[in-house]
C-alpha cells in the first residue's frame, strides 16, 4: 500500500512537471526574446520597461557593460566567430570606423527599420556619420558630445582670474588664450591648470577637418601640420606645469577631482555626470560650465544602435532600435542618466532647454549643451584605427612626455606607434 | 600473511573455467588501466593539445580578427616578431618581473616554511594565515595594489614622503614598476609556495635531525646539510611552477596600468610583459596570426626557463 503511494505521488509529479513544462514552453515561444548589449550609462533601463508594457509579445534582456573599451572588444570578437551577439549593439563614435569596415556583417537600417525613422530626425552630420561607405544605413544615432569648457570658480577667483560667465570667455576665446591663462593661473598659484595633456589634446583634435586619416584612409599623422601644432602646443604647457599629470579616466584622475587638483578640464556633455561624481557632495556649486570653447566648439564621443546580421529578429530588433532613439525616449534618456540627444526634435523641446544641473555653479546645462550642439555642422573623418591611435598611441606618448620624456621623443614614439596600429 | 597468501589465491582464480570469461578477464586487465586514464588524455588532447597544435597553424598566417579570408605567411610572423623591438622589450620585462618574483619568493617561502615548522603556538592557525593572500580574487589584488603604489595619492608613497625617502614615481619608472608589479606576485604566492615546502619539511624522517644534533651540528648546519638538501625535489617543483607562471604574468601589469583597460603596459611599455603584447596584438590590433606566433615563441622561451632552472636548482641545492 505504501508503496503504490509513493508511485502514485511520484507519477503525478513526474505529470504535472511534463505540463508545466510544456506550458512555459509554449508561452516563451509565442513571445519574441530581444537582447541589447549596452556600455557605461544609456539611460534605457526605464524605457524597456516601458516598452515591453505596450508591447506585449515583446520581451527585452538589457547586457550592461561598464567601460567601452571591454564591450567592443567582445563585440568584434563574437562578430569574427560569427555568434554570440545581441540583436541590438551599441557602438561609440572612436570604434566607429572599425565596425564600418565590417559593415557587410550588419543589417542595413533604412532597408529593414520603420519609415519614421527616416534622415530628418537626427542632426545631418550625425545621421551621415551613421552611414558605412556603401551608403548602408549601419547605426541609429542616440547621443553627441558638444565640447564646452568646465572650470572651478573658486579657484580661478584664487588666482585673479575673471571667473563669471561672460569674463572667462576672453580666457577660453582660443588655445592660445587658453594656456596663456593656464600660464599665468601657475604662476599665480603653483597649481596646474588643467587635469591631463591627453584630454586637451583629443579635444583640439577633434575640431580638425582631417585627423588621423584622410578620407581613402591614409595615415596623415606625421604630414597633418595641426596634428604636430596641436602636439606642440600641448607639450609646451606640460612644459610650463600647466598639467596635473593624472591619467584620463583612472582612480587617480577621480581622486584629482575631489582634491581639486587642477582648475579647468574639457567638458564633452556625458562629462557633467563624471565631474559631479568624481568631486563629491563639498565641491557643490564650484564648478561652471562655460559655452565658450578654444577655437569654436566640436563634438567628442556619442553613440549608436546597431542591428548585427546574427540577429535572429533584425526587423523587431530595429524597430526597438528606432523607437529608443526617437526624440521623445532620448530626452527620457537624458533626464535619467546625462547622454545628450543628437535629435533634431530633441534638441528644440522645452523639456530639454529647461533642464537643470543644480551641481552646477550655473545650471541651465541643457539650454547650454543644445545652443552648442546646434552649431555643429559636421563631424571629423574618423580612419580605421582611429580609437587605437587615439587610446594606444597619443595617450600613452603624451603620459610619456608628461612623465619626462622629451616632447621630439615623444612625438617620434607617437608616429611609430600609430605606423604600427594602421598596419 | 596477505602476501603469503595471494599467490595462493591466484591460480584459482584465473583457472580456464570456460574460454570466454579468460579472455574478457584478460582483456580487462590489459586495456582498463587505459580507459581508467583515458578521460584525461581525452580532455588534455581536446584543450590542451589542439589548441596548441592550432595555434602553430594559426602563426602561419596574417589572420585578422573576423578575416574569412587569411594570407599564408610562413615563417613571416617568427621573423617579424624577431625583428620587433616592443617584442624583445616585452621580453626582458617579463624577464626581470619574473626575476624579481621567483627569487624573493623561493627563499622567503624556505625561510616561512622552517619558522612554521618549530614549535609555535597557534600553529594550524599560522599555517592557514599565510595561505590566506592565495584566496583572495587576484583582480582584487591587482586593483588594490594598483591603488596602494598610486603616484599622486597612493599610500605606499605617502609612507615613503613620511620616513623621507620621496615619491618613487611607479608608473614611470620601469625598474619601479617591475619592482610594483613582483610585490602583487609575492604577496600572493609566496604563503602558497611556503606550504608547500613545509609539507616537504614534515617528511623529513626527525632521526636524521637527532643524529646530528648528537653528532654536534647546529640549527643552521642542520638546516643546510639536512633540511635544503632534503628538500631538493620540493623546490625544483616550486621553481619550475614558479617560472611558468612567472613568465605568462599578464593580469598584474594589465590592472597596475594606470589607464584603465590599457594593454600598452604604461607610456613607454615599460612593464609591458609578453602576455600583454600577446593580448594586445590579439584583441587590440586584432592580429590573431601574430598573436599566436608571440604564443609559440613565449612557449619555447617557458620551456627553455623551465629545464634551466631544473639543471641549476639541482645543482645548487646538491
Amino acid at each position: 500500500m505504501r508503496q503504490r503511494l509513493l508511485a502514485t505521488a511520484i507519477a503525478t509529479a513526474l505529470l504535472a512537471g511534463l505540463v508545466t513544462a510544456c506550458g512555459a514552453g509554449d508561452a516563451a515561444d509565442s513571445k519574441i526574446h530581444l537582447t541589447i548589449a549596452t556600455f557605461g550609462e544609456f539611460g534605457y533601463e526605464d524605457l524597456l520597461k516601458q516598452y515591453q508594457t505596450e508591447h506585449p509579445n515583446i520581451v527585452v534582456t538589457q547586457h550592461k557593460v561598464g567601460q567601452a573599451a571591454p564591450h567592443h572588444k567582445e563585440l568584434f570578437t563574437k562578430l569574427a566567430a560569427g555568434s554570440g551577439l545581441d540583436d541590438i549593439e551599441a557602438i561609440e563614435e572612436g570604434y566607429r570606423a572599425q565596425v564600418m569596415a565590417k559593415s557587410d556583417k550588419f543589417n542595413d537600417l533604412s532597408k529593414i527599420g520603420p519609415a519614421d525613422a527616416g534622415p530628418d530626425r537626427w542632426l545631418p552630420w550625425k545621421y551621415e556619420a551613421g552611414k558605412s561607405k556603401d551608403g548602408k544605413l549601419i547605426g541609429y544615432g542616440t547621443d553627441i558630445g558638444p565640447l564646452a569648457m568646465c572650470y572651478r570658480t573658486d579657484m580661478l577667483q584664487a588666482a585673479g582670474l575673471p571667473s563669471d560667465p561672460d569674463g572667462v570667455k576672453a580666457l577660453f576665446a582660443s588655445w592660445q588664450t587658453y594656456f596663456d591663462a593656464g600660464k599665468t593661473y601657475v604662476q599665480k598659484t603653483g597649481k596646474p591648470w588643467f587635469d591631463t595633456s591627453t584630454q586637451i589634446f583629443n579635444a583640439m583634435h577633434n575640431q580638425h577637418d582631417v585627423g588621423y586619416f584622410d578620407q581613402s584612409d591614409n595615415l596623415v599623422v606625421a604630414s597633418n601640420p595641426d596634428i604636430k601644432k596641436d602636439w606642440d602646443a600641448v607639450t609646451q604647457a606640460i612644459a610650463d606645469k600647466e598639467s596635473a599629470k593624472l591619467v584620463s579616466f583612472g582612480n587617480e584622475w577621480q581622486a584629482g577631482f575631489k582634491t581639486s587638483a587642477f582648475a579647468t578640464t574639457v567638458c564633452p556633455a556625458w562629462m557633467l555626470g563624471s565631474i559631479e561624481q568624481n568631486s563629491g557632495p563639498d565641491n557643490k556649486g564650484k564648478w561652471a560650465v562655460s559655452s565658450a570653447f578654444p577655437d569654436g566648439g566640436g563634438n567628442w564621443g556619442g553613440s549608436y544602435l546597431t542591428v548585427p546580421l546574427q540577429s535572429q529578429h533584425p526587423k523587431e530588433a530595429a524597430e526597438l532600435a528606432a523607437w529608443l532613439t526617437a526624440p521623445q525616449q532620448q530626452i527620457k534618456a537624458f533626464v535619467a542618466k546625462g547622454p545628450f540627444p543628437s535629435q533634431v526634435q530633441a534638441l528644440q523641446s522645452p523639456e530639454l532647454q529647461n533642464t537643470t544641473n543644480a551641481y552646477f555653479a550655473d545650471p541651465k546645462t541643457g539650454a547650454l549643451y543644445a545652443e552648442l550642439a546646434k552649431k555643429l555642422t559636421k563631424a571629423q573623418y574618423k580612419g580605421p584605427a582611429d580609437g587605437q591611435i587615439q587610446d594606444d598611441v597619443f595617450a600613452p606618448a603624451l603620459q610619456a612626455v608628461e612623465q619626462g620624456k622629451s616632447a621630439t621623443d615623444g612625438w617620434q614614439q607617437a608616429v611609430a606607434g600609430a605606423q604600427k596600429a594602421a598596419k | 600473511m596477505t602476501l603469503t597468501r595471494l599467490p595462493a589465491r591466484r591460480p584459482e582464480a584465473t583457472a580456464p573455467v570456460a574460454g570466454r570469461p579468460d579472455r574478457w578477464a584478460r582483456l580487462d586487465l590489459k586495456v582498463s588501466p587505459y580507459v581508467y586514464v583515458a578521460p584525461f588524455f581525452v580532455v588534455f588532447a581536446v584543450v590542451g593539445l589542439f589548441p596548441l597544435l592550432y595555434t602553430g597553424y594559426v602563426s602561419l598566417f596574417d589572420w585578422r580578427l573576423g578575416d574569412d579570408t587569411a594570407k599564408f605567411l610562413g615563417a613571416g610572423n617568427y621573423t617579424e616578431l624577431l625583428t620587433d623591438p616592443q617584442f624583445w622589450n616585452a621580453l626582458l620585462n617579463t624577464i626581470s618581473i619574473f626575476l624579481l618574483s621567483s627569487v624573493p619568493q623561493v627563499i622567503v617561502a624556505v625561510a616561512v616554511a622552517a619558522l612554521l615548522n618549530t614549535n609555535l603556538r597557534l600553529r594550524t592557525g599560522f599555517r592557514m594565515g599565510v595561505l590566506v593572500p592565495y584566496v583572495a580574487s587576484l583582480v582584487a589584488v591587482g586593483i588594490i595594489f594598483g591603488n596602494l603604489f598610486g603616484v599622486n595619492y597612493g599610500l605606499v608613497n605617502s609612507l615613503l614622503d613620511l620616513v623621507g625617502i620621496g615619491r618613487i614615481d611607479w608608473q614611470a619608472n620601469r625598474l619601479a614598476s617591475h619592482i610594483a608589479i613582483a610585490t602583487m606576485v609575492n604577496w600572493r604566492w609566496t604563503g602558497y609556495n611556503a606550504l608547500i615546502v613545509l609539507a616537504a619539511m614534515q617528511a623529513i624522517p626527525p632521526e636524521m635531525n637527532e643524529a646530528a644534533m648528537i653528532d654536534g651540528a647546529g640549527p643552521w648546519r642542520r638546516f643546510t646539510s639536512i633540511t635544503l638538501p632534503m628538500l631538493r625535489p620540493t623546490i625544483i617543483f616550486v621553481v619550475i611552477t614558479s617560472t611558468i607562471g612567472g613568465l605568462q604574468i599578464f593580469t598584474e601589469p594589465k590592472l597596475f596600468s594606470a589607464m584603465p583597460g590599457s594593454d600598452t603596459g604604461g607610456s613607454t611599455g615599460q612593464f609591458q610583459t609578453v602576455t600583454l603584447y600577446l593580448y594586445q596584438s590579439a584583441f587590440d590590433n586584432q592580429r590573431l596570426g601574430f598573436a599566436s606566433a608571440i604564443a609559440w615563441v613565449l612557449f619555447l622561451v617557458i620551456v627553455i626557463a623551465a629545464v634551466g632552472n631544473y639543471f641549476i636548482t639541482r645543482r645548487l641545492a646538491r
